[in-house]
């Protein structure tokens, strides 16, 4: 497949797509309604293309790209599961798509009782109490629950809580979060199997501690059996404990944050709730707290009096706003069409995510390295190490061989603590066929790495570009098209 | 479970390869007991395809959406026209079901979108180089602030009042945990006060925020702000309105230091306040202080022109808590359809989308002027937003019009108690001449 011109290089002078009716008002020199100095002095050089060339242009785009809905995606942490055509549908729906956000209240009470009974639900999933769905995504959720945890030491006069544990093995977004929330990272090693060290964790938390952010189970995988002792040692610290959800597809219906301790809760509406990741979002990361927390949830929450529901502004103790209006609404109501579809069900949902993992696992580990022997949850985390010492075929080589097997890569080189890592999530949406065919694909490359390694290291050979050159992106960034570049 | 594709003999044909006799063994290895939730989730039963319709259109039936009611709310989002072909290209799934592009030999669609995306922003803002999108245009703002913070070394900022109440809040919410000063420069006739502006932009303030068209619908003096900002060695934010692009220039030309935009009205629906699209844009210079994904023009191995994620020592995934920002999941589908909308109107049609709104909004806030007891807020240029003094608060007035299926304009004396009785109106392409003149009766009969 050949590349893609870029749409400006299709453009010519006088082509147009869409076209407005005339006006139907009186109408003026927009110099005589504002005045020259505020108005365009040159157009915006926009493409001048035909509604063909738009349509064969994005189409052809689409073909170059690879989602859930094109082959097996088991890219770890991010929980690549099928997103329901029939959520698309309910987020269409004219009550939902085409209604304003600042409507009056009595106009929008489906809405409002949307968002009131998903609090519910996913307080009830999540062990919580209460909800805000404002974040935008799981690291805008980690920086709402992180300033909420400020804002309760704050209201205490505990001001000298700055400091957030992070453990090692911890996603990138916690330590950044915690930096743009204000307070300082302390990072925590993890121990091998990627749970949180209890004697390191006694040694960091005193009085300055704000909070512990914590993945259970971790990003290896495996669930952290001493939760409830780590929420303990943070809590008689006088931090609070907070939890990442992005790992919250393994024990829905089986265990619940709320239960395990945490205070504080993000999900990832776009992992476990079926959401569609659109290239790079939206998504949506509500955040649950305990009942005590409720007070610095962001403004507004929604409330139900006599029937009726409403937003409530009049809280003083909120931490303000984190979005313009009140969240990505529209992946909401996806999210509200996948309860509605799986119910009490959803423990299946965990029980087969999990069930795929270790099925991959027990048919991997005899080419992998397997950092630990353990049952995995609904992801498992191999290495190439050894392959790599044997034969110089890195877990990047694998991955990138991967692509010529129709097949999206595991997550790589993360977590950080494990060398030449490959954490694979299949998710509980892909049937035994698909895993098998996966499977097949990996010793398939595992041998050809044992027998021609120089061939896995020149893969991709079959997508429409090859192994491109990101460093010389990085050294000459070139981040727009000019005409004479 | 009709998401489960695995069969009963699938099932036990993968127990025996784990070694297990049951899930449940799995999970006993994993979870300790003392805290397994030993009872059914208290959740409604499973629903059909069908079901779920139902229950969904049933929920939201009572709604007043804008296919049955004439929109003229505004303040923050548009109801704008949006082309066919956008959602055909949103609800593809190659774009719909991919997660950002890690693997760039599989994903220069998405890839490709974004670079493409990257560059409509810059020709529309006049600026150097754009992101690949934020949350939405309040997030959007508080970055910018947040950038400028660390560019300039400095812990004040100073934001005009006439910037969108709520993307105030949201700039507060993101300051205030670094213990960041925020100043807010006072109104006088609906726009900013120069005079005052001026004696808050000292030596300590790293930027001065202004929205234009502001939330009043009004044009700051933005080139005067220019000066007074820069003056100080303060960068110089704007939040624009893409579409007034089609005829206002180009922050870039006016010395717009970082530009932001909330680009809802580029082709995302209005859908009860999200998802939208934060727009990002600022100089060459600024570049790798820049908050969010970019997309950059390389080769392959073979010899090919290809995208791929870039500048990425900026980025949480790298850079930990040293990183720009925190921001991984942005709003790239927002990003896609704003990037078909942008090329489906091209050159032309987006000018002509933006003199529809400024001579339909001007039609309109004429008739409205002309009332009896009805006046303009300000004798101030605007383009498709204005804001009136009315006879009677605007819930009244807007509580009669719902009755005529009019969604009336925002009540502003809520936010700006300063403008009793102020209500601000919002006119696009999509509203008709019949339209504008039924708001303008209703509007008449004052009680």
């Amino acid at each position: 497949m050949a590349a893609v011109p870029f749409i400006f290089e299709v453009s010519s002078p006088g082509k147009r797509a869409l076209r407005f009716p005339q006006p139907d008002v009186p109408t003026a020199d927009p110099a005589e309604l504002i005045p020259e100095e505020y108005l365009r002095s040159t157009p915006a050089n926009l493409p001048e293309v035909s509604e063909v060339d738009v349509v064969r242009h994005f189409t052809q785009l689409s073909r170059l790209n690879h989602g859930v809905d094109v082959d097996f995606y088991p890219l770890g942490s991010c929980t690549m599961k099928y997103n329901p055509k029939v959520n698309e549908e309910a987020a269409r729906l004219p009550g939902i798509a085409q209604t304003h956000p600042l409507q009056p209240a009595e106009t929008v009470q489906g809405n409002l009782k949307l968002l009131h009974t998903m609090e519910r639900w996913l307080c009830e999933i999540t062990g919580m109490d209460r909800m805000t769905f404002q974040p935008a995504a799981g690291a805008h959720g980690e920086l709402t629950g992180i300033l909420i945890i400020r804002a309760y030491h704050e209201s205490r006069g505990d001001t000298a809580r700055r400091k957030v544990i992070v453990p090692d093995s911890a996603h990138g977004t916690n330590p950044a979060t915690a930096a743009m929330a204000g307070c300082e990272v302390v990072t925590v090693k993890s121990a091998p199997d990627g749970s949180v060290d209890l004697e390191a964790l006694r040694q960091v938390v005193g009085p300055d501690t704000a909070a512990l952010m914590m993945t259970n189970p971790s990003t290896l995988g495996l669930f952290d059996p001493h939760v409830q002792e780590i929420a303990q040692i943070v809590h008689e610290a006088g931090g609070l404990v907070y939890y990442d959800g992005a790992n919250m597809n393994a024990i829905m219906g089986y265990a619940r944050p709320g239960d395990m301790g945490f205070d504080v809760v993000h999900l990832n509406l776009h992992k476990t709730f079926s959401t569609p990741h659109g290239g790079g979002g939206p998504g949506s990361g509500p955040v649950g707290v305990k009942e005590f927390l409720a007070p610095f949830l962001p403004v507004p929450t929604v409330e139900v009096k006599d029937g009726q529901y409403y937003f409530d502004w009049d809280r003083p103790q909120s931490i303000g706003k984190v979005t313009g209006f009140w969240g990505n609404f529209g992946v909401v109501a996806r999210a509200f069409a996948y309860v509605l579809a799986c119910g009490p069900e959803l423990k299946q949902v965990s029980e087969y995510a999990v069930l795929n993992a270790n099925y991959v696992m027990a048919h991997l580990r005899k080419y992998f390295d397997l950092p630990v022997d353990r049952y995995c949850m609904h992801e498992c985390v191999l290495s190439a190490h050894t392959l790599k010492q044997e034969t110089g075929v890195k877990t990047l080589d694998i991955a990138k061989a991967l692509l010529d097997e129709g097949i999206h890569p595991p997550t790589i080189y993360f977590p950080l603590i494990v060398d030449e890592a490959m954490m694979i999530e299949p998710t509980e949406t892909e049937d035994k066929a698909t895993l098998d065919r996966f499977i097949q694909a990996m010793i398939r490359i595992y041998n050809e790495a044992k027998t021609d390694p120089e061939k896995v290291k020149g893969a991709p050979y079959k997508t429409a570009v090859g192994r491109l050159d990101e460093a010389l992106a990085a050294r000459r960034p070139n981040l727009r098209f000019t005409c004479d570049r | 479970m009709r998401y489960i594709p695995i069969t009963a003999a699938d099932k036990e044909a993968m127990l025996r390869d784990i070694g297990v006799s049951s899930t449940e063994e799995l999970f006993a290895a994993n979870i300790p007991a003392d805290i397994r939730l030993n009872r059914p989730l208290n959740l409604p039963p499973a629903q059909t395809e069908m079901e779920i319709l139902s229950t969904m259109r049933d929920l939201v039936r009572e709604n007043a959406d804008t296919q049955q009611y004439i929109c003229f709310l505004g303040a923050g989002a548009y109801d704008h026209y949006i082309p066919a072909a956008v959602d055909a290209f949103v609800r593809r799934g190659e774009f719909l079901t991919a997660y950002t592009p890690y693997q760039p030999e599989i994903s220069q669609g998405v890839l490709q979108v974004i670079y493409e995306y990257q560059s409509l922003v810059c020709e529309l803002t006049g600026m150097d180089v754009a992101n690949a999108s934020m949350y939405d245009g309040a997030s959007a703002l508080a970055e910018a602030a947040h950038m400028a913070l660390n560019q300039t070394r400095r812990r004040k900022v100073v934001v005009a009042a006439s910037v969108h109440p709520n993307h105030r809040r949201v700039l507060r919410t993101y300051t205030h945990a670094s213990g960041v000063e925020v100043v807010e420069a006072p109104l006088t006739e609906c726009r900013t006060d120069l005079e005052r502006l001026a004696a808050l932009v000292t030596d300590e303030v790293a930027a001065v925020l202004v929205q234009t068209p502001n939330f009043l619908g009004f044009l700051e003096p933005v080139r005067e702000i220019e000066k007074l900002a820069h003056a100080r060695g303060a960068l110089f934010i704007t939040a624009v309105d893409p579409i007034s692009l089609g005829l206002l220039e180009a922050p870039g030309q006016y010395g717009a230091d970082i530009v932001v935009a909330e680009g809802q009205s580029l082709g995302s629906a209005l859908s009860f306040g999200g998802p939208y699209l934060g727009i990002l844009a600022t100089r060459e210079s600024f570049m790798r202080k820049m908050p969010g994904r970019l997309a950059g023009a390389t080769v392959d191995n073979r010899g090919q022109r290809g995208v791929v994620l870039t500048l990425q020592a900026r980025e949480q995934h790298i850079r930990r808590e040293k990183a720009t920002s925190n921001i991984c999941t942005n709003q790239a589908l927002n990003a896609l359809a704003a990037t078909v909308y942008l090329t489906m109107l091209g050159k032309e049609g987006l000018r002509e989308v933006a003199n529809l709104c400024l001579q339909k909004a001007h039609y309109a806030a004429k008739q409205i002027a002309a009332l009896p007891g009805y006046r303009l807020a300000a004798q101030a240029p605007f383009f498709k937003e204005f804001t009136v003094l009315c006879p009677e608060p605007p819930a009244e007035i807007n509580r009669r019009l719902l009755g005529k299926k009019i969604l009336g304009g925002f009540d502003t004396s809520r936010e700006y108690p300063e403008l009793p009785n102020a209500m601000t109106i919002a006119v696009t392409e999509q509203r008709t001449r019949e339209q504008i003149d039924a708001l303008v009766a209703a509007l008449g009969e004052v009680k």
